[in-house]
């Protein structure tokens, strides 16, 4: 099984130097698009490949960088989103910390398909290992002229810089991103203008995510058939697929796009924790719809998951077994988005913590038979359409479908007053 | 009153963007690192400097989660509090720091050593719980380890 994003990560995770990236085929990918290929025809093997952004959205990635007029002066900008804050999501974080080089070889790809001559990389602030790692391997690609002026003797210029944030999960909503890296709140921006043509200070931009921008040496060097047959089903590649929560082995493996979740947390994850059965998960983060046991044979692709009422997501699994109260489960995932709202819109300022608070009392057995057309809703109203930007709409989705899975739970809390499960915990240290 | 490195460094940000303002959370770190928090007067200064007004660059300030505006002690916990540390117990860790620092979130002991607070995902969700002191990673937390932990920041 081909393994390409992974394969040269060592058992200490130590990052390879330059030398020994070079060594392993690295680099080969810029040589190759900057003498052999134009602009225009990157971009083609790119849409050939079928790659979908690995973010979460799923825009297909050549695509995207399709909208660009490649006429346009410069500056043009190329961004890597490396502000995985997606909560339950730790993919980039294994690329970025251990495989710096093939980000920036990914990069350079991309910001000559568009002929972009400035990236950055936008790294969030907890990624201490990764900033290091990065640090070093751009030095180290300047000294080598790998990045700089007249690239290889190529005529192309590029400019990579490392920008750390000071934490905000609205930071990784591209649009945001631009603002935030503009010195601005991270709030979105409307749409259109698109960021391919006008983005960062209002130049031709294009995000994509780290993990996205590691596929692209690969499918360089390889083809885009090569790239579309690691596939099990019709989304090319591999992915990068995580599973955390109480099975036995959490963690993430690269492996052909389309494997099922009861692969994921049977055979890699080592299934559930001795005593504690599945009862359903999120299958690519916070703001994804529950899976649950009818759903164990779906096929972890963009395609498969979308037919099956979810999103792919992140592709990283979060697990909820039958011990743990999935009240308190979603109640934990509107704290988290009640609190990273950016504010700016008021279905979404004042919407999610008035679902917090519905959640709590429930949870702490004070819920209100009415709560639950209430909770239904907020769901309708903070929904597809209603917001300025996809925030709301995403945290509604852990609560719709925990609603539609889950309700006897909701309504045994409010039935008998109380949550029957039991946690070990029992005093909260005050509010946030 | 802005040091000459705190001039030097946020010069040497603005060097780096294309609209002098784009430098302005660079700057707010920068000051942070070196004296912890961002008091009034600091804001002002940096501000000035920035040529921005204070209330322009305190909207910014107050929009991250990790400008402090509030003074912090000489070491932050940043305890992860999102869906996959609840799912594996970070409470129990929060209530056992929470007794031995006699300090809640958002507050910090008298000492002044520690500051408590919450974080978003640390994106480790594999070895969960997990939390940070200052630049730290801990993760796959037990109660038993949180003592020796704590111990290495004095």
């Amino acid at each position: 099984m081909e393994k390409p994003l992974t394969q040269h990560i060592r058992a200490d995770q130590r990052p390879l130097t330059l030398k020994e990236y070079e060594q392993e085929g690295g680099y080969q990918a810029v040589r190759k698009v900057l003498k052999e290929l134009a602009p225009k025809a990157v971009t083609a093997i790119v849409k050939e490949s079928n790659l979908r952004g690995r973010g979460g959205a799923g825009f297909g990635t050549g695509m995207k960088w399709s909208f660009v007029p490649l006429d346009a002066p410069k500056p043009k900008y190329l961004i890597a989103n490396a502000d995985e804050m997606e909560p339950g999501t730790f993919k980039d974080r294994i690329l970025l910390e251990c495989t710096p080089h093939q980000l920036i070889e990914g990069m350079i790809v991309a910001a000559y398909a568009i002929q972009a001559d400035v990236s950055y990389i936008y790294l969030r602030w907890a990624y201490k290992t990764a900033a290091d790692a990065i640090t070093r391997a751009i030095e180290e690609a300047e000294e080598a002229g790998y990045l700089g002026k007249n690239i290889l003797g190529s005529g192309f210029d590029l400019e990579m810089h490392l920008h750390t944030g000071v934490g905000r999960y609205m930071c990784g909503e591209e649009t945001a991103l631009l603002n935030s890296l503009e010195g601005k709140r991270a709030t979105p921006r409307a749409k259109p203008p698109f960021p391919q043509v006008s983005g960062l200070f209002g130049k031709p931009t294009i995000v994509n995510n780290v993990e996205t921008l590691c596929c692209l040496p690969h499918i360089i060097n390889n083809g885009a058939d090569w790239f579309k047959q690691l596939s099990l089903t019709g989304d090319a590649g591999t992915k990068i697929y995580g599973v955390s929560g109480k099975v036995k082995k959490p963690g993430a493996w690269e492996l052909p796009m389309g494997v099922t979740m009861r692969e994921l947390i049977e055979e890699h994850a080592g299934g559930m924790q001795d005593g504690l059965k599945f009862r359903g998960a999120l299958p690519g983060g916070a703001s994804t719809d529950f899976l649950v046991e009818q759903h164990l044979d779906v096929k972890m692709d963009y395609t498969s998951v979308a037919a099956a009422g979810s999103r792919l997501g992140t592709g990283t699994l979060v697990i909820l077994d039958d011990k743990t109260c999935p009240v308190g489960f979603v109640k934990n995932l509107e704290h988290f988005f009640a609190q990273e709202s950016c504010g700016f819109c008021t279905p979404c300022r004042e919407g999610l913590p008035w679902v917090e608070k519905i959640l709590t009392s429930i949870d702490q057995g004070e819920g209100r038979s009415e709560d639950l057309k209430l909770l239904d809703f907020h769901v309708k109203y903070l929904g597809p359409g209603n917001t300025f930007c996809a925030f709301a709409p995403g945290a509604m989705e852990p609560l719709q479908s925990a609603l539609k899975y889950f309700r006897e739970d909701f309504e045994r809390h409010i039935h008998d007053k109380a949550c029957s499960y039991s946690r070990e915990t029992l005093s909260i240290a005050g509010n946030v | 009153m802005l040091s000459a490195e705190e001039k030097h460094e946020i010069e040497k940000a603005i060097s780096l963007v294309p609209v002098k303002k784009a430098a302005g959370i660079e700057a707010l770190k920068i000051v942070q690192e070196r004296r912890r928090w961002i008091s009034d007067e600091s804001l002002r200064d940096v501000a000035a400097f920035m040529d921005m007004s204070p209330e322009e660059l305190d909207s910014v300030a107050t929009f991250y989660n990790l400008i402090f505006r509030k003074p912090v002690g000489r070491h932050v916990i940043l305890l992860c509090d999102s869906i996959s540390c609840w799912v594996m117990g970070y409470e129990n860790i929060l209530e056992h720091l929470t007794k031995q620092l006699r300090i809640k979130y958002g507050e910090t002991t008298t000492d002044g050593r520690y500051t408590l607070l919450p974080n978003c995902c640390l994106g480790t969700c594999d070895c969960a719980p997990a939390l940070m002191i200052d630049n730290d990673l801990y993760r796959n937390l037990t109660i038993d380890q949180l003592d020796e932990i704590l111990k290495k920041y004095e």
